[in-house]
Formats: structure tokens, C-alpha cells, sequence
């Protein structure tokens, strides 16, 4: 549940000297983390509110799990989907409970359950609700907006979450730590996230395939690592600044260069780090303690190995143009 | 002073006049008020020239409009009536307006990709946020409809301006003091009520300044 499926997807606004979006065909798979990175006026933002229908395709079709979006009325079809967007857009007039519970009464849901799920999700976005239930959103900081503005966006357990750059406005420290709380979250409940970014790091650190636009349309859509390693052309090598050699390094992931665990290993004396660490991280690691290889552990578990090579050839492969 | 006390009955039943004509003047404005801010709302070139007109209505001078009225309506209560609603139009249109605009677009944007229809976003989300600075509104309006309405006794339609017309012109230093304060504790008094129910209707500025 929660596939989203562009089929020559465009639109053109009304005296738009060019389509906004133009002819996009591509799929997002359930539980993805999709992040759709470009410059602004690429379309990025048109494409995802296109998906709630709060724009409607001048052409081509979008389906959700094999629906048509277009045969779902749309207050149903938005009452089915997360929407998160910069500045949080909480309702000022009411609290912190409140706001969550707009989707769940919209749903019709019977008032305990609502109660409890205000709860649930205060809880799990981290904000007592002993201590936020009843505050407004003039009572809360940037980054608790955005929390709540997440738990509203989750309250009606949607399969499907839209973000439309919501850490836009936020400092970077907590930008930082949110981007964590949305990884830490999709662990826990594998959502299909559709999320719009003009922050390449953001991009690299949270997709699992990134949907590169132009122009309004799509140049590549792959893995972070790919992208950086094979970017399609000038554009996406010059977007994601794959000559910055070092900064490469910390925007991959340990777990996409390693090599998987060989048959005889046997758990030597070698350092440990996880799967998720970057390779900068790795590299520091290496010349720190003049160990030949790396053990990649995943859960606790060593799951790979990695060494100064592998290193190397990420590196080269991303800088081999 | 001592007039008030000595004569509670005839005070009372012009007070009762004056509010009539305010309450009736008021509910009209507000009815008329409200689908001509909406209609400003869709059509954003009319504001210019609502406003505008409504602003140069408001330049004219009470006595002058009233008595440009007389002649269509009569020399009674309904003429004042009348100029106390074309008054109160720019106040009540222009609040209401500001007001609307004034909602972040961010609210209502995240109102529509939450599946809120017209109505509910409406009634739930644009209805709760503009009503503080309605009510603003309303007050205002409310104190330039009690102002109005005591030169309405000029015209035949009675009110608390009776008592100050009648001191006037009897030399009735007394009458004209008991009118005087009684048109004043009205528009305290009135303005106290709403300005207490437009602390009521904004919860969320309410406890930020605890």
C-alpha cells in the first residue's frame, strides 16, 4: 500500500510560457522515501501537489496503489494523505491537540480514539503531551511546529506522506535533528514519504532514490549513491557537487560502498561502525586507528567490510567524468 | 446628575430608543458588511472603489447625510437608521477584509491538503481567525452608531440626544449633563461587552500573555 505511479504526467498553468511539469513518468514505491531535489521554478513542488490534487495533471494520469487519483473525490483523496509544509501551517486558534485531531474528526473517528492517537503521536514525535497537549502554536518554537505539523500530517495513518520542503525555515541544527526524528520515524512506519527539497544534503541524507527535476522535468531519478557516482549529466554532476571530493565522502553511506561479509570471516580485531555512518566518517575512522578494514554493522550485527579501497573507488567512480 | 435620578422612567425609555435604533442598525450593517467583504474577497479590483466609496461616505457629516436621507425615508428613526449603517459599512467591510487577508496562506493551504471542504475551512478555520478582528470592527462601529444615533433625535427619532436637543433649547443645564453621561456610560459600557467578547474569541492571545 501506498505506491504513487506518474504516467506522462504535466501541467501547464494557464499563460506559462513552458509546461511546469512536463511529461514525468515514474514510480515511487511503498515505504520509499522519494526526495524530489531541484532548483526553484524546476517543478517540484507543482509535482508533488499534484498528488493530493490541489493541482490537477493538464495531462497524463497518477495513480495511487493502481487507483486513478482522478476517480477519488478529492477531500477524500487529501483526507488519505499526509501533507507537511513549510511554516508548519498549524491552525493558530487551536492547541497543540486540536490540531492533530483535525484529519482524525475529519475522518469521523469516535472521540477516546481520537484522544489516545493525540497521545500516540505526541509521544512519538517527541513532545509530552502532558506538557504540549493543550498549547498553541504561538507557544511552541520552530522546530516543535514542524513536530506537530508532522503528528497532524500522520494522524489519520496515512499511507502516503507529501513534504513540501518542511525544514525550509528552520535553523540547521534542528533542521538536523528533524531530518533524524523523520528517518528514526520511517523505521518504525515504513510510509511512502514524497518529499521536496532545493537541500542537497538533505536529499543524500534522507532518500532512498532522489527524482532530480529541471525545467520540469526529470533528469535522473536514482540512489544518492548512483547520482553522485553516475550522474547523469553536467547538470546533476554540478547540482549535487560531486567534484567536493571530501564532501562526497559525507553525504555516502558506509552500508552502499562496503563489500558484504566474507564466507570465512571470522570477527577479527577490526573497528566497528554502522552501516549508516557516512565514509567520511569511515576514512577518519581508518587513519585514526591504522586498521586495514572495517567492520559494518548493522542492528548490532556485522553485516560487511570495509576497506581504504572501497573508499577509494567510490571516490573515483564519482569523480571519473 | 440629578436628573438621571429624578426622572429614571423617561431616561430609560429614550435609552431604550437608542439602543433599538444601535441594534438594529448594527445587525443590518453586519448582514450587509459580510457578503460585501466576501464579494471583495473574490474580486479583489473591487476593493478599490468599495472602500474608496465607502470612505468618502464616511467624510460626510452626519447631520448632512441624515438629512439628504429625509427626504427618501421620512423624518424618523428610519432615516438615521439608515445613515447609521452607511456609516458603520467602511469600518465593518474594511476589518473584515484586512482581516481575511491578513490569515496566513500557509494556514489555509495545509486547511485544503487536509481534505477540508469549502465549508469546513470556512466555518472551522476562516470564520475562528478573523473573527477577533471583526469584532474589533463591530466595536468601533458599535460606539460611531451610539454617536450617531444621538443626533438622531434632531430627526423625530428619539434616543438620548432628546435629552441634550431638549436641554438646549429649554436652557435645561441639567438635562443636558444627565444626556451627556448617560450617552457616555452607553458607548463605555457597550465597548467594554465587545471588547470582552474579542478577548473571548482569540483563546491563543489569551494565554500568550499569561
Amino acid at each position: 500500500m501506498g505506491t504513487i505511479q506518474f504516467d506522462d504526467v504535466s501541467l501547464r498553468f494557464a499563460g506559462g510560457a513552458r509546461p511546469a511539469v512536463n511529461r514525468v513518468t515514474c514510480q515511487v514505491n511503498s515505504g520509499e522515501i522519494v526526495v524530489i531535489l531541484g532548483p526553484s521554478g524546476c517543478g517540484k513542488t507543482t509535482l508533488l501537489k499534484m498528488v493530493n490534487r490541489l493541482y490537477e495533471p493538464t495531462g497524463g494520469n497518477i495513480f495511487l496503489d493502481g487507483v486513478n487519483i482522478r476517480k477519488i473525490k478529492a477531500t477524500k483523496l487529501r483526507q488519505q494523505i499526509g501533507y507537511v509544509i513549510q511554516q508548519s501551517g498549524l491552525f493558530p486558534h487551536m492547541t497543540v491537540a486540536d490540531n492533530v485531531a483535525v484529519v482524525p474528526k475529519l475522518l469521523g473517528w469516535g472521540k477516546p480514539q481520537i484522544q489516545a492517537r493525540i497521545d500516540e503521536l505526541l509521544e512519538l514525535v517527541k513532545l509530552p503531551p502532558g506538557e504540549f497537549r493543550n498549547r498553541y502554536p504561538a507557544q511552541l518554537s520552530g522546530g516543535q511546529q514542524q513536530r506537530v505539523g508532522i503528528a497532524r500530517a500522520l494522524a489519520g495513518n496515512p499511507g502516503i506522506m507529501l513534504m513540501d520542503e518542511p525544514f525550509g525555515a528552520i535553523d540547521a541544527i534542528t533542521r538536523t535533528a528533524l531530518q533524524d526524528e523523520i528517518l528514526r520515524l520511517q523505521g518504525q512506519l515504513k510510509k511512502t514519504i514524497l518529499f521536496v527539497s532545493h537541500d542537497v544534503e538533505e536529499a543524500l541524507r534522507l532518500a532512498d532514490r532522489i527524482l532530480v527535476m529541471r525545467l520540469g522535468e526529470v533528469v535522473q531519478f536514482d540512489t544518492p549513491f548512483n547520482l553522485l557516482t553516475r550522474p547523469a549529466d553536467e547538470f546533476v554532476y554540478n547540482l549535487l557537487g560531486a567534484d567536493d571530493m571530501v564532501r562526497q565522502l559525507g553525504l555516502l553511506r558506509v552500508g552502499a560502498a562496503m563489500m558484504a561479509l566474507p564466507p570465512n570471516y571470522s570477527n577479527g580485531h577490526n573497528p566497528t561502525l554502522s552501516h549508516l555512518d557516512s565514509l567520511r566518517d569511515a576514512l577518519s575512522l581508518i587513519l585514526k586507528t591504522g586498521a586495514p578494514a572495517l567492520t559494518v554493522l548493522e542492528e548490532g550485527n556485522p553485516v560487511g567490510l570495509l576497506t581504504l579501497d572501497h573508499i577509494r573507488e567510490s571516490a573515483v567512480a564519482g569523480n571519473g567524468r | 446628575m440629578s436628573y438621571l435620578l429624578s426622572q429614571p422612567g423617561e431616561v430609560l425609555t429614550l435609552l431604550l430608543q437608542h439602543l433599538r435604533m444601535t441594534g438594529i442598525s448594527l445587525g443590518i450593517a453586519i448582514a450587509l458588511a459580510v457578503p460585501l467583504a466576501l464579494l471583495v474577497m473574490r474580486l479583489r479590483w473591487l476593493a478599490v472603489p468599495v472602500l474608496g466609496g465607502l470612505g468618502v461616505l464616511y467624510t460626510v457629516p452626519s447631520l448632512a447625510l441624515i438629512i439628504f436621507l429625509v427626504p427618501l425615508f421620512g423624518l424618523n428613526a428610519t432615516s438615521v437608521i439608515v445613515a447609521m449603517v452607511l456609516y458603520t459599512q467602511v469600518i465593518l467591510v474594511r476589518n473584515l477584509t484586512v482581516g481575511l487577508v491578513g490569515i496566513n496562506p500557509a494556514v489555509l493551504e495545509a486547511a485544503r491538503g487536509m481534505g477540508m471542504s469549502l465549508s469546513q475551512r470556512w466555518w472551522r478555520v476562516q470564520v475562528p481567525l478573523v473573527l477577533p478582528v471583526f469584532l474589533a470592527g463591530v466595536r468601533i462601529a458599535a460606539i460611531v452608531a451610539i454617536a450617531i444615533a444621538t443626533i438622531g433625535a434632531k430627526f423625530n427619532a428619539g434616543g438620548l440626544g432628546k435629552l441634550l436637543f431638549d436641554g438646549i433649547q429649554t436652557n435645561r443645564y441639567d438635562k443636558i449633563v444627565a444626556g451627556a453621561i448617560a450617552v457616555a456610560v452607553l458607548a463605555l459600557v457597550i465597548n467594554g461587552l465587545l471588547l470582552a467578547l474579542e478577548h473571548y474569541a482569540q483563546p491563543q492571545q489569551r494565554l500568550k500573555k499569561l
